[in-house]
């Protein structure tokens, strides 16, 4: 990532297979001038056919930081790494790896075993210039979950210094948000391309970094996509009932024990 | 004629912590409004061995613990609500992070329901009550926790749910373990009829010390952490590798050892997290094969393997 100082980067968070929501996501960054695109990991899970995910990806060139699910697949692992501990999540999230796993080609599974756990890039230039560094759940452990209302702002702030970061950008919680950690540093998850984010809307999101005027401001994209044709391939696939209502209701059905509470009650299961 | 000293050589695994991401507060101490047939600690409204802390010595250990790079913080006891500064420290701790009380929910007055509520949505961080039920009947519950215990936590637990909380209800599995899907059942049938129709639910292993050696069974002398079954385990799952509990008079390992003297690593928080543990205890052994019972789900997905 040489050249000219980057000044609009797009994020991607979670893809989930939703091949659908990442094609209109990649060309409405471009549209926005993104100049660099980056895909946070995560590739797999609840959406269907993972390889088309991973195809848009490898045509458009756009570098990916290893999720637990990418983790997972590339090494043929027993499980997504999500740690969930409820029966029911435990039900569902089986299913999406086996799923997942079933149906990522062997190319596309080497191609996801070199991602690397970080991405370190530069926006802006000169002595304003801020270091960001992009990871999957945190700087520190690959599938930690930093969810807005259990993640204090002095934690944020020391593991920004312990990384030599000043901007900090995840994912994995599936739910976008941003905090600023004082003299222009930034927390920012940019939440999840793959599945709504649990607020009632159908839209999913992506992030886009401006650095403007010596500063940095995260925006938040709602992206819509064709929900119909997703939720049709979706049966086609097999792929559970409970994953279809929530990408046409935009309220989770499952995977919730790990939700907070202050987030678990936004919601509405 | 020469001395003979016999050391006694602690062989014991020692773990270090790797980052404290959760605060513990004995916050009550040992003293409890109930007298639970299966506490660890013994806990009981005579039980005077840890004295309540106050919002003074809470403060220092939050105002360090900013500097430690603390996640998370919950409070425990005995009854976190007997301590009549409890919403005070609340209040100061949702300024800096995210709070959890293990509660028996019996002291849940609506006004203080609404207090709590009010608390909550003045931070930015959730304030999250963990509310123990031990039986899905008041005679399965009663048997336990004590007359009148059953009637007073659910509607405790209603109250709470009416004022938009959405309470963490946690059960020691005191049943086959395959039998649990069935008791999950009861419990949302009986959260139900309260209003709660979406409930957390959270199992818990029984940890056999305190007054449930006496119900049930002791720890057996096998049941022990070695060296060798520490090769490959993943040490995060060990809450001491993660935790520190302050308390009115000292700093400790982990809130389950409250009683081992050895748990103790230190007088402050700076001194305990730089000490290593030793998991001596058989406790131990129940973290080990359960693996971090103590932390909320949402801060307690599975370390990178």
């Amino acid at each position: 990532m040489s050249g000219e100082p980057l000044t609009r980067v797009a994020a991607l968070g979670g893809i989930y297979s939703n091949h659908q929501a990442l094609r209109v996501a990649i060309d409405d960054a471009r549209e926005r001038g993104a100049q660099v695109i980056i895909c946070l990991g995560d590739l797999g899970a609840f959406g269907p056919s993972p390889d088309k995910s991973a195809a848009i990806l490898r045509e458009e060139g756009i570098p990916v930081v290893r999720g637990n699910y990418d983790d997972s697949i590339a090494r043929g692992l027993e499980d997504c790494q999500c740690g969930y501990t409820d029966p029911r999540d435990n039900h569902y999230a089986r299913i999406s790896y086996e799923y997942t796993l079933a149906n990522t080609s062997s190319e596309h599974r080497e191609w996801m075993s070199d991602f690397p756990h970080h991405i370190r890039f530069r926006m802006g230039a000169g002595p304003e210039a801020l270091a960001v560094l992009a990871f999957h759940g945190s700087p520190r452990r690959m599938n930690e979950f930093l969810w807005e209302t259990t993640t204090p702002t002095h934690f944020l702030q020391g593991l920004a210094a312990g990384h030599g970061a000043d901007v900090l950008l995840g994912t994995h919680t599936g739910i976008h948000w941003s905090r600023p950690l004082g003299r222009g540093r930034w927390y920012v998850n940019a939440g999840a391309l793959g599945r709504p984010a649990n607020d009632g809307r159908r839209e999913v999101w992506y992030t886009l970094l401006e650095f403007q005027d010596g500063h940095l401001e995260p925006h938040f994209v709602p992206v819509s996509y064709d929900v119909e044709a997703l939720a049709d391939e979706m049966l086609d696939e097999g792929l559970p009932d409970e994953f279809i209502e929530t990408i046409r209701s935009g309220w989770w059905t499952t995977c919730l024990e790990v939700l907070p509470g202050k987030e678990r009650a936004r919601g509405r299961w | 004629m020469a001395r003979v000293e016999l050391a006694v050589v602690d062989d014991s695994p020692a773990v270090e912590l790797e980052a404290l991401d959760q605060l513990w507060f004995q916050v009550a101490g040992t003293v409890c409004n109930l007298r639970c047939k299966h506490c660890f600690i013994s806990c009981a409204p005579d039980n005077h061995s840890f004295w309540f802390m106050t919002r003074e010595q809470v403060a220092e250990a939050l105002s360090q613990s900013t500097e430690l790079g603390v996640k998370e913080y919950y409070f425990t006891g005995g009854e976190p609500f007997m301590n009549r500064e409890m919403e005070a420290i609340l209040a100061d701790t949702l300024e800096v992070g995210p709070a959890t009380v293990l509660t028996n929910a019996t002291l849940m007055p609506p006004r203080r329901a609404r207090r709590l509520a009010r608390l909550n949505a003045g931070s930015i961080y959730t304030l999250e009550l963990r509310v123990s039920l031990d039986g899905i009947t008041r005679e399965m519950n009663d048997a336990i926790r004590g007359e009148g215990a059953f009637d007073r936590c659910v509607e405790g637990v209603r109250r709470l749910v009416e004022e938009g909380f959405l309470p963490i209800i946690t059960c020691m599995r005191s049943w086959p373990e395959d039998e649990t899907e069935d008791y999950l059942e009861g419990f949302r049938s009986l959260l139900a009829e309260v209003g709660y129709h979406r409930p957390r639910i959270k199992i818990l292993p029984p940890l056999l010390m305190g007054e449930e050696a006496k119900r049930t069974r002791g720890y057996d002398e096998t049941e022990q952490v070695t060296h060798e079954m520490l090769h490959g385990f993943d040490l995060s799952q060990l809450l001491c590798t993660r935790a520190r509990l302050v308390t009115a008079r000292g700093v400790y390992a982990c809130p389950i050892l409250l009683e081992s003297p050895s748990a103790r690593l230190g007088d402050t928080l700076e001194e305990a997290a730089g000490r290593p543990a030793r998991l001596r205890e058989s406790a131990c052994y129940t973290c080990y094969l359960s693996g971090a019972i103590c932390s909320n789900t949402s801060s307690s997905a599975g370390s990178d393997r």
